[in-house]
């Protein structure tokens, strides 16, 4: 460990402040917004003095007390945002378990197959990747309109994974090709077909890798903007085009307040995954995509 | 005898429920359309109706989807409620159908001025007006000895005043961010001096003209008593601006005006100075500098009789004079018999009165926008010549044309 | 791997297909006739398209007007015409770059460019620098450290921005934070185009450290103890020591991050969204939502696009994949 050695004091200094600034910058953002959100939105938003966000003058005038929760009253329970909060947690359930579960079946055959294609397999997962996802989207809606598809959660949850499996496909290949082939080679030797060794020797040692991907996959899709707004009705949004939607448009108004107030409800679920799941994310990407 | 009986009850149950529901239906509807607070009116009035099922799609993003929603056999979405610069979407890939025969039946309530025509047939039936008009800060007017500005060189004048005074520094706010809104400032402003846009019978475009560019110096000079962000701010930064006080007067739409003073948190001082007058006029121009706005509704082609029946029938009962209450009636400036303006449609109507022109309604004027929205930031921020930038402007609208096939 | 295959292909290699067939063809011209239209404020003649005759043309060839390359060329993409004006025209290459820019594609590939090759190195050294940094804290602290690392990455970047934005105004905590560390009471970052792209700039590597972090961070914890210690023992630097033996461990994760990054870089479009500065700032993803979201839909023109991006995208990533193929061979080997 680079710890184990003592540094010299300055640089201990200036590594700590560099740290200490970074750490700042990351997490300022959304704790001033978390304090902002029991604000009224000309206090948060004050165009006379950036100071009101803290102490909300105009929040005491308007309610009696410098803390709101009319944000969160108005999103969660006049706009109903608890139902979009389902919807994506139903769309990243699904997401993540058929990924996951295409994905290892396919990462795993790639890693152990012995051809050619393999590269030029990922390389073109690779190009795909890369076509913008509006575009993609455009294309889609004539035909799902035509066969009735359209505005179900169940087609957003497919075009998800589809449009994920190249990252998935990737990442769990470069997982399984770490897992030493004579490990299944040896269960093969016992009497396994390949899918038994599969079965038996592969799946408790991949776990690591699969968390990992399985979270960044539900970032994925939790986090969705492009497909989730064009494929998905009114009633049943995703949490973040329904933010979006509180905005309002050019000749009406919106409600910026309830979009704090979701914004902040939107990202609270993600902070808990984090702390729970950082050490199996740092196993995981050591695990598989760093082992030498 | 037992038969007369039956025949008799249901002739009287059948009756008797005819006269006493408000409205009944036989086949299904679903409606796309824009989420505002008049449309949700007219929608729930639409739900209202029993016999079968009223579907809704109200949604920002409706002109992405509309079309493809109603291209279909049959059509996902029956009706489609839309402005006079979105109907020109459905109209061009022909979505919608002609609806004579509906009013005809149904269309009792419905006054002759609510009907779209276009080439003879009633294509939409309108039921809100909107328009941009001066609302401004009375009390910071009355500092500096001013009355309110009936053109848009008073306007300046009183800017001038309003900053070298120390009253407000940057006293003029304008919904100008790139894009859409700064296009929609320009049509204002190029209509307000006369401009055509485009070539009688044909899509060759003509904004690069003495109108067009008389246009955006005007915008040039008001965008220097703006804040320097203007750039970036769209209607929702500029109102927020306003409350705030730290604007005195802009160029706003109707349906906004009415929820200024009330929001959250607004200070007594703004909600009291708050006045509202028509739009200006600039130049020497005959027609104010603003563009009138309906909203309507239109009824699919691509779905059966009974549908379109069905659809029309649920939206007249959403437009109908018996449902204009006091919960609806603030909820827009409409055209629905019995409607009372309030104090804050006043601007609507002075737009009305004073013959402001309707934003056109050519196939071709969606594109135009675009162009004009993309390439007039570059002389907003004084990189190039108004004249540049109309020729940029009309090249890019050339290119997008050629390829949809107008030219 | 065969359900796999199937999804990516129905869903991703069939829309392409489509895409490129659509930048091929445009709609068919249409015919314009007057007439007399009437609303609630007067009536007026004005012109629409006559359907009748459109349809025929449609219901004849349905996919369109068969133009070949002409959308690619056009003034809205490569501008092939525009281009050879200009470059007859100008004295300089300062002058031909400013015609340039006010061609529209080449303002959104230059902002992309520009946003993709700056923000791609930030980040990477940036990760290193707080995988370092993490690394040496003490254990109780590393936790903590680790999770408020993660928190730009894990928002969403429509949300990110959008927040961020409401911070830089000029009267925003941010804005005014840069105004007293600047002296100049005037000063807006959003008024200006190159503070724009500074800001968006930064917005991007704060957005995407974490990513490297998290990656370096866990190759720091395999780099092998014998060769460091060797290292050490013969006298090297702590700045030797990451040069000779840190980052050649962590080289292969370089090249995975670069890749993912240089990718999504190029296809940078919810902070021009989120911030609103589309009047300083455009990219090639934001160019195509704008094509495909006025009232009149240029579907050919943003698939045009969408192809034209593609390529970009495979012609940036080329030298990154010769690497990994030759990786990938010597593995093999």
């Amino acid at each position: 460990m680079l710890s184990s050695r003592k540094a010299p004091w300055q640089m201990r200094l200036f590594t700590g402040s560099i740290l200490v600034l970074w750490l700042i910058l990351a997490a300022f953002p959304f704790l001033w917004t978390l304090w902002g959100s029991f604000k009224v939105e000309l206090d948060f938003f004050s165009k006379e003095d950036w100071r009101s966000a803290l102490t909300g003058p105009r929040t005491l005038v308007e309610y009696g007390s410098a803390y709101t929760g009319a944000g969160y009253d108005g999103a969660w329970v006049e706009e109903e945002f608890w139902r979009s909060a389902l919807n994506t947690f139903i769309v990243c359930f699904f997401t993540v378990l058929i990924s996951l579960t295409l994905g290892t079946l396919g990462g795993y055959a790639l890693s152990r197959s012995t051809y050619n294609y393999t590269f030029w397999i990922l390389i073109v997962a690779l190009i795909f990747r890369a076509m913008p996802p509006i575009t993609l989207v455009a294309g889609y809606l004539l035909p799902f309109f035509e066969w009735n598809l359209w505005g179900h959660l169940a087609t957003s949850i497919i075009v998800l994974v589809a449009i994920n499996q190249p990252f998935t496909l990737w990442m769990l290949h470069s997982f399984f090709s770490k897992i030493p082939k004579e490990l299944d080679e040896s269960a093969k030797v016992d009497g396994c077909t390949q899918f038994q060794a599969f079965r038996r020797v592969i799946i408790p040692v991949m776990w690591p890798g699969v968390i990992t991907t399985g979270l960044f996959s539900f970032l994925l899709a939790y986090n969705d903007f492009a497909i989730t707004s064009m494929l998905l009705s009114k009633e049943n949004q995703t949490m973040i085009p329904k933010i979006a939607s509180f905005l309002g448009t050019t000749q009406t108004e919106g409600n910026v307040m309830f979009a704090v107030a979701a914004v902040v409800s939107a990202t609270v679920p993600l902070f808990i995954l984090v702390m729970f799941f950082q050490r199996q994310i740092v196993s995981g990407l050591t695990a598989g995509a760093v082992k030498g | 005898m037992k038969l007369k009986k039956i025949a008799l009850a249901t002739a009287l149950v059948t009756v008797s429920t005819v006269s006493w529901a408000a409205c009944t239906i036989n086949d299904r509807v679903n409606i796309i359309g824009n989420e505002f607070p008049a449309i949700h009116a007219v929608v729930d009035g639409a739900k209202a109706c029993t016999g079968a099922e009223v579907k809704s799609n109200l949604t920002a993003d409706h002109q992405k989807l509309n079309v493809a929603g109603m291209t279909g056999t049959p059509a996902e979405y029956t009706s489609a409620i839309i402005a006079n610069s979105s109907i020109v979407a459905l109209m061009n890939e022909d979505v919608i159908r002609p609806l004579d025969d509906l009013v005809a039946k149904h269309g009792q309530n419905i006054k002759k001025n609510q009907l779209i025509t276009i080439d003879g047939k009633i294509m939409a039936v309108a039921f809100m007006a909107n328009a941009q008009h001066l609302v401004y800060r009375a009390d910071l007017l009355e500092k500096v000895g001013a009355q309110p500005p009936k053109t848009y060189e008073e306007m300046l004048e009183i800017a001038e005043k309003l900053r070298s005074e120390g009253v407000v520094q940057n006293p003029i706010g304008g919904a100008y961010a790139a894009g859409w809104n700064l296009a929609q400032e320009f049509n204002n402003m190029f209509l307000g001096y006369g401009g055509e846009f485009f070539e009688s019978g044909s899509a060759n475009p003509t904004v690069n003209s003495p109108a067009g560019v008389s246009a955006l110096n005007m915008m040039k000079s008001l965008s220097a008593y703006m804040n320097p962000d203007f750039l970036t701010h769209d209607s929702n930064a500029t109102n927020a601006e306003f409350r705030a006080g730290n604007v005195a007067m802009m160029n706003m739409w109707g349906s906004r005006a009415a929820t200024l003073g009330t929001a959250e948190g607004v200070s007594q001082e703004v909600a009291d100075g708050l006045a509202i007058a028509g739009p200006l006029m600039v130049g020497e121009g005959k027609t104010p500098a603003s563009t009138l706005w309906w909203d309507g509704f239109t009824v699919s082609k691509n779905i059966s009789d009974s549908e379109a029946e069905a659809t029309f029938v649920a939206m007249a009962n959403g437009i109908a004079p018996e449902r204009m209450d006091d919960a609806m009636s603030p909820l827009a400036v409409w055209l629905i018999d019995g409607y009372e303006p309030t104090a804050q449609a006043q601007g609507v109507f002075e737009a009305v009165n004073m013959n402001t022109q309707p934003y056109p309604m050519l196939p071709y004027m969606g594109l135009m926008h675009t162009a004009l929205g993309n390439e007039l930031t570059d002389f907003m921020q004084g990189n190039e010549s108004a004249e540049q930038a109309l020729a940029d402007a009309e090249a890019a609208y050339m290119a997008a044309a050629k390829e949809k096939g107008f030219l | 791997m065969f359900p796999t295959l199937v999804a990516m292909l129905l869903f991703i290699a069939l829309p392409i297909v489509s895409v490129i067939t659509q930048s091929v063809f445009t709609p068919h011209d249409a015919v314009l006739i007057e007439t007399e239209n009437c609303n609630p404020f007067g009536c007026k003649t004005e012109t629409i398209i006559d359907q009748e005759a459109t349809a025929q043309r449609r219901s004849e060839q349905p996919l369109g007007k068969f133009v070949g390359l002409d959308i690619y060329f056009d003034r809205g993409h490569l501008a092939i015409n525009e281009l050879s004006t200009a470059w007859e025209a100008s004295e300089s290459v300062g002058d031909f770059l400013d015609r340039l820019n006010n061609l529209p594609l080449y303002r959104a590939l230059g902002f992309t460019l520009v946003f993709t090759f700056t923000v791609t190195p930030l980040m990477l050294a940036f990760g290193l620098l707080i995988a370092l940094g993490v690394n040496s804290l003490h254990r109780h602290l590393k936790g903590l450290a680790i999770f408020f690392s993660l928190l730009p990455m894990i928002v969403s970047p429509l949300i990110g921005s959008l927040v961020l934005y409401w911070m830089i105004d000029s009267r925003g905590v941010i804005g005014s934070a840069i105004q007293w560390l600047f002296s100049d009471p005037d000063l807006s970052l959003k008024a200006s185009t190159t503070l724009t792209w500074i800001m968006l700039i930064v917005y991007g590597v704060w957005h995407s450290a974490p990513f490297s972090f998290v990656v370096f961070y866990a190759g720091l914890q395999t780099v092998p103890q014998e060769t460091l210690e060797s290292a050490r023992i013969d006298g090297a630097s702590r700045w030797e020591q990451v040069r000779y033996v840190i980052i050649p461990h962590l080289m292969p994760l370089v090249t995975f991050v670069a890749l993912i990054q240089l990718m999504d870089n190029f296809r940078v479009f919810e902070p021009i969204v989120g911030f609103r500065s589309e009047a300083h700032a455009t990219s090639l993803s934001w160019f195509i939502f704008n094509d495909l979201s006025g009232e009149t839909r240029q579907l050919s023109s943003a698939s045009a696009s969408s192809v034209l991006t593609i390529i970009g995208v495979a012609v940036l990533l080329a030298p990154v994949l010769v690497r990994t193929w030759k990786d990938f061979a010597a593995k093999r080997a």
